[in-house]
């Protein structure tokens, strides 16, 4: 078996004490670019945040190239929604990016000339260096995007985890985007990505982890790819899975034994 | 002890009338206030209290007196040119509505600050008790004032009672009130002219400062008790009545009291006691559903070791002393007396001498326990493809929650196996 | 003198606020802001009866920690209590002020606070209330304590620049940094309750929300980086200082009052500035 990347062990996260997803597991191999598919509202995005550590887990666990997430925090990046943040923010181009430098160490000292120096070559590769100076609310949604991403590829991380960065954008981001996906593959970069669209999912992607509030199946993009398992991943909830959820959140009823 | 009397017998007028005043006050505005806490817009509630101020400093300005139709003349314009300020802010410029509610509020109450304190330094007799605006003292209102709060007040319970369901609509899904073409734009411009009345003539009794909670704190506490608007419309009437009149009872009895803390205290009190106490949605009675679920979780483990062990064994009534339950599971002490003592009650379990046994109607408990949890098992595998080794922690805990239907489903989706995934045996009752 | 004195306590104060309310607009946290400054008014009554007419540091930061506990039982209502936002901070601020108001009445005759300071402050005695060394004029004593304050909440903002940018444009994002969010709310939200606290007694409690929210939101509608909205922040802040000054002598009314109002004005002035310029903009296309 080749690295592993991401593993993750019986996740189980609850939002508002109802269950969204349930016993997520899987393994992830590193060095591919990877589509997180699945319907609306089945647990996509906080798949990614349980990732992260953002959202309580309420069973399960996460490892990272083997380790917790604290002991490799400098190689994970996080490219959030573009909607989560609010872009009148009075903020350039060049002050986001820069983020992408900001470590709890670093955080009461002057950002220095290599962190711009980084921060100007990520901006680079996603073709936005001509822009660093602008504001952000002048930006398009795709230069949005883009600005996101140059942000993250400023940490230089190994492990790239991108919340739909295909929604919105235009056609020149979507290209730009791909590019720099097979460069990233060509360094040995992972890349996960959650993505909506079924259509396209095929092309942009190597693997595929097919959810729906329990993972319903993971692997190369060819043994994804057919009928029986798109079926069940996008033929609705299981009925029995939802009504047991249900239960939990109107009992009150805590989801694993403590 | 003697005030108490002479306040409860309103053998004086004066009082009858500042109680009564003060109670309507509370009530309208907590009616009032259910429709601005339903359309969240509670904190608008408290701009256009403060923003009232300048308005009524100013009338008292051009008019020269006190007369409370006057005031209240300038107490609406005033609220209507904050309203409108908070939503041109926010529609025109990229401040968000918060902030747009805090810079209206703030300068607006800043102005009126500034016009007050230069009616009094300017030494117009007549400006005496303005200043009143600011905390309320009921217990200062005069007869007329008091007609013409109170005629206000139940011209506003009318306007609410004939146009009920309109403004029910509007405040629970306007996109749909537009499309069965209500006129949406009319009633909500009602709507923010009743709040505004009704703040205007609120702060007579609690002031401009703590007006925010008149309007605000009946909502919140009644929203703990029911899910019908009708309801919490009057839950929040009564809590406010009922303030209103505390407030005036401490501020007669005490006349150095101000009236509006007095009722915003006793607001608080009936709300904070709703949140933590309120049946079904109360913090409390939450506190109590999840030591219940502890409960039954306990006593239901106890009981499926009872059948683990006797399935291991061979023999189900076999009596088990209390060292041995505690030593084959990861019971406390504390925890396993408690839940014997349970099951015992519920003739689940019977003690013998210092064992224990488990009872009929115990067994056929511990069976379904054991029969939900490997049901769950064989789903978790053969639905979620989860490994055998990784199924049991979930069932632990979902064994406890499946609900006769939901476990009537469950095998007929898995066509009522006998065998879960690690090959024990499914227990189903013997008919 | 007297004037300069008013003024240049007023500006130390107004730059103060408005440098934390920055971050509380930007945080869409404005309203919180308002529910401290009313909300730290127990504490502050409280810390008089018990050190005398003047409160000592110490009572002083008790009463800036009601302002933090102001904020988590705000969150306590909305997240465990599952009510609305803008109802938990609704209750909150009201009933707390509400025992603020009462605690005053009670103790009319032991505490040095009446009902008209806690709304608007006495700016106006600032000049009259000296700090001696010796026999050494040291000037006012509030301009001692508001310099003070105003250095703590420079060195706040300078030092924890990157800190207080990062979490207050993207959370999560530092999250996922593995930079702690709520050490940093924490210290903006400890940071607004003293000096809502410090500034109680020369602007009292709701005009210290004029000053935390108006200049950085005029600010605001003015600049497209954080550091120019913060300078502007400053400079409309000492313009309504100025400017409040000045129309309060002239029309005899209170000076917290009228530095608010101009701050008022200032921003309806730069918000018709801002519409000006859009229309302008559409009509050249």
């Amino acid at each position: 078996m080749k690295n592993i990347a991401l593993e993750t062990h019986n996740l189980t996260v609850s939002y508002n004490r109802r269950p969204v997803l349930w016993n997520v597991d899987f393994e992830l191999p590193s060095g591919q670019i990877i589509g997180i598919i699945g319907p609306n509202g089945s647990g996509k995005t906080t798949l990614l945040k349980a990732i992260m550590g953002l959202v309580k887990t309420s069973s399960g666990y996460v490892k990272i190239f083997d380790q917790d997430l604290d002991d490799v925090r400098d190689r994970v990046s996080y490219v959030p929604q573009r909607e989560s943040v609010d872009w009148d923010f009075p903020a350039s181009v060049m002050d986001v990016v820069l983020m992408g430098r900001y470590r709890s160490s670093n955080l009461f000292k002057k950002i220095s000339q290599k962190d711009k120096d980084i921060a100007a070559e990520a901006l680079e590769k996603v073709g936005m260096l001509e822009y660093s100076g602008r504001q952000i609310n002048q930006l398009s949604g795709g230069q949005q995007q883009r600005v996101f991403i140059a942000r993250s590829l400023a940490q230089g991380a190994d492990l790239y985890i991108m919340d739909e960065p295909f929604v919105g954008v235009d056609a020149a981001t979507e290209e730009a985007i791909l590019n720099l996906f097979s460069e990233m593959k060509k360094e040995g970069k992972t890349v996960i990505v959650v993505h909506h669209d079924l259509q396209t999912a095929k092309a942009y992607f190597d693997w595929i982890v097919l959810l729906n509030t329990r993972m319903v199946a993971a692997g190369p993009k060819e043994e994804i790819f057919n009928e029986e398992l798109l079926q069940e991943a996008y033929g609705g909830k299981l009925n029995v899975l939802s009504k047991v959820g249900e239960l939990v959140r109107e009992k009150d009823f805590p989801i694993r034994e403590k | 002890m003697n005030s108490t009397l002479e306040f409860l017998s309103f053998s004086d007028p004066n009082v009858r009338f500042v109680v009564i005043g003060t109670m309507i006050l509370g009530a309208t505005a907590a009616m009032v206030g259910t429709f601005s806490f339903l359309r969240k817009r509670a904190l608008v509630g408290d701009a256009i209290a403060h923003s009232i101020l300048p308005g009524v400093c100013l009338s008292f300005l051009i008019s020269g007196e006190k007369d409370p139709l006057w005031l209240i003349l300038g107490a609406i314009i005033s609220g209507w040119v904050s309203l409108l300020m908070i939503d041109g802010i926010s529609r025109t410029t990229k401040l968000k509505n918060d902030t747009a509610i805090g810079i209206v509020l703030s300068v607006f109450f800043g102005a009126g600050i500034l016009l007050m304190t230069m009616i009094q330094h300017s030494g117009n007799a007549a400006q005496a008790g303005l200043d009143k605006f600011l905390f309320g003292k009921a217990a200062s209102l005069t007869q007329d004032d008091i007609m013409v709060f109170s005629g206000i007040g139940i011209a506003l319970i009318v306007i609410v009672l004939a146009l009920y369901k309109e403004f029910k609509l509007v405040s629970f899904n306007p996109d749909y009130a537009k499309v069965i073409g209500l006129p949406v734009k009319f009633l909500e411009f009602l709507l923010a002219t009743i709040t505004i009345l009704a703040v205007a003539v609120g702060i007579q009794a609690v002031g401009v400062v703590l007006m925010a909670a008149l309007l605000i704190t009946p909502a919140s506490g009644a929203r703990y008790w029911t899910d019908r608007l009708g309801k919490m419309i009057i839950i929040a009437s009564l809590f406010g009545a009922v303030s209103g009149f505390i407030g005036s009872y401490i501020s007669y009895i005490a006349p150095s009291m101000p009236t509006g803390p007095w009722v915003v205290m006793a607001l608080s009190v009936l709300a904070i006691g709703s949140i933590w106490f309120a049946p079904k949605r109360g913090v409390f009675s939450k506190l109590k559903l999840s030591w219940q679920n502890r409960d039954k979780i306990l006593t239901e483990n106890i009981l499926k070791l009872f059948y683990h062990l006797g399935e291991d064994e061979g023999d189900f009534e076999k009596p088990r002393s209390f060292k041995q339950l505690l030593t084959s599971e990861r019971f406390k002490e504390l925890e396993l007396t408690k839940g014997l003592k349970m099951l015992k009650k519920n003739n689940l379990l019977r003690k013998k001498g210092e064992t224990w046994f488990i009872t009929r109607s115990g067994f056929k408990e511990a069976s379904r326990i054991v029969r939900l949890h490997r049901l769950w098992e064989l789903y978790l595998n053969q639905r979620l493809k989860l490994e055998p080794d990784h199924v049991h922690n979930d069932a632990e805990a979902i064994e406890h929650i499946i609900t006769p239907e939901i476990e009537s489903l469950l095998e007929k989706e898995l066509d009522r196996p006998t065998i879960d995934p690690h090959r024990s045996k499914i227990p189903y009752p013997t008919e | 003198m007297e004037a300069l004195w008013i003024i240049l306590c007023g500006s130390l104060i107004a730059i103060s606020c408005g440098l934390l309310g920055s971050f509380l607009v930007l945080r869409k946290m404005a309203m919180v802001g308002d529910a401290i400054s009313h909300a730290v008014l127990p504490g502050i009554v409280l810390a008089y009866l018990f050190s005398g007419s003047r409160g000592s540091i110490p009572m002083l930061i008790g009463a800036a920690a009601l302002g933090v506990l102001t904020t988590i039982i705000i969150e306590l209502f909305y997240k465990k209590a599952k009510l609305q936002i803008d109802a938990s901070i609704g209750i909150t601020f009201t009933w707390l002020f509400a025992i603020g108001i009462i605690l005053i009445s009670l103790f009319a005759g032991q505490v040095d606070l009446d009902q008209d300071c806690v709304l608007y402050g006495e700016i106006a005695y600032v000049p009259l209330d000296l700090l001696y060394w010796g026999d050494l004029n040291l000037g006012p004593r509030t301009l001692w304590v508001a310099s003070a304050m105003l250095l703590l909440i420079l060195l706040i903002v300078i030092r924890g620049y990157k800190g207080l940018f990062l979490t207050t444009f993207n959370q999560e994002y530092a999250s996922a940094l593995g930079i702690s969010v709520g050490f940093w709310h924490y210290l903006l939200m400890s940071s607004v309750s003293l000096t809502t606290v410090i500034s109680f007694e020369s602007v009292g409690a709701i005009l210290v929300v004029a000053f935390l929210i108006v200049p950085p939101a005029t600010a605001y509608l003015l600049s497209n980086q954080l550091k120019h909205m913060l300078w502007l922040t400053v400079l409309f802040a000492v313009l309504s200082s100025i400017g409040g000054y000045f129309l309060a002598v002239l029309i005899n009314g209170s000076i917290a009052g009228a530095m608010a109002t101009v701050s008022g004005v200032l921003f309806c002035l730069v918000w018709g500035y801002t519409i000006i310029q859009k229309k302008k903009m559409m009509i050249e296309y």
